[in-house]
């Protein structure tokens, strides 16, 4: 009756109610459960899409069967548009509602963005060649979107040269901020300057625009390229999340139950200089 | 139309199958880069934890 209960710490700061759901402890298995759903998911719409883009889609009465480019290029540059608005939108959360989850999120999409853009740049060249008799060509579409490859290296450099992870996230996050005028320019480059870059085909109004030949393909190959996304941000965000959360409970708990298992280490092999 | 037809694209053969190639190469790594960086985050924290445990 009389023994004094130790005063319960209070609870972490929580800034937000979502907080509490979207806490690194939850999601960590939920990810988990979902990846393979996720993944079973891309594997069927990259096959069915990839029959499309391989065996009916019909060659386009100018580019022959180079269009079939088309179905890798275009949904790998429309990713490496929108994982840098995710990653963008995710370190503003981060820098406003100081939320884990959400550097975490931004961390994770920041290598998935840059092989992205490096796919794109690379079928565009592929396509450029036999299309304009060159892989290269300064011009603005091209420009600003090799700029988008070099913010995401920027945001990946900023991460990696920080060891506190909250400075990291918050220094990744404003670059990535800054970076966002960035897409509008890529969007808008074949309108707004005379580009050898052919302008936009599927989000044109009015005008003529891709065949529903073309379109289903590349639609399939868009939809499996986002849960492709999907699926390996998910794996990534997990790693993250070990790291990050290493002197929780929790984290501790689950690696430690799983190092249990095997058997112990012979005596010899523990670390120089510590007594048992 | 016949295999040696669909292989050759019309003569983009090089072009279109590069780019198919390359996708795989880049789909196929980030998923592989993941997979193997959870092995050694774990053997990493296991380390870490065991380390902690023994100087405790």
């Amino acid at each position: 009756m009389a023994r004094a209960e130790p005063i319960p710490s209070g609870p972490e700061p929580v800034t937000l109610e979502l907080h509490r759901y979207v806490s690194p402890k939850t999601f960590y298995p939920l990810a988990g459960r979902l990846i393979p759903w996720f993944g079973g998911l891309t594997a069927l719409l990259l096959a069915v899409g990839l029959y499309y883009a391989l065996f009916i889609a019909p060659p386009d009465y100018q580019q022959g069967e180079s269009v079939r480019i088309m179905f890798i290029h275009v949904p790998a540059a429309w990713m490496s548009m929108f994982v840098y608005v995710v990653m963008a939108g995710a370190g503003a959360v981060g820098l406003v509602w100081n939320a884990k989850l959400a550097e975490v999120l931004a961390r994770s999409c920041a290598p998935i963005g840059a092989w992205f853009t490096v796919l794109a740049l690379a079928t565009g060249s592929l396509w450029g060649k036999p299309m304009w008799g060159t892989w290269w060509a300064w011009d603005a579409r091209i420009t600003s979107e090799l700029i988008l490859l070099f913010l995401y290296l920027g945001v990946m450099a900023l991460q990696s040269a920080i060891d506190d992870p909250k400075r990291a996230a918050r220094a990744a996050a404003i670059l990535a901020l800054v970076g966002v005028v960035n897409i509008p320019i890529i969007h808008f480059s074949v309108e707004w300057w005379n580009t050898l870059h052919q302008p936009a085909s599927v989000t044109r109004i009015g005008r003529p625009s891709i065949h529903i030949s073309l379109l289903i393909p590349l639609l399939l190959m868009a939809v499996a390229f986002m849960l492709y996304f999907v699926t390996v941000v998910l794996l990534r965000m997990r790693n993250e999340i070990l790291e990050r959360e290493r002197h929780s409970a929790w984290v501790t708990e689950l690696i430690q139950s799983a190092d249990a298992e095997p058997a112990p280490p012979a005596a010899g092999n523990r670390p120089r200089g510590v007594a048992g | 139309m016949s295999w040696r037809d669909f292989f050759a694209m019309g003569g983009y053969g090089f072009y279109v199958w590069t780019s198919y190639l390359l996708a795989a190469v880049v789909l196929a790594l980030n998923v592989i880069l993941p997979l193997r960086a959870r092995k050694t985050v774990r053997a990493r924290l296991r380390a870490y934890y065991r380390f902690n445990r023994q100087s405790r």
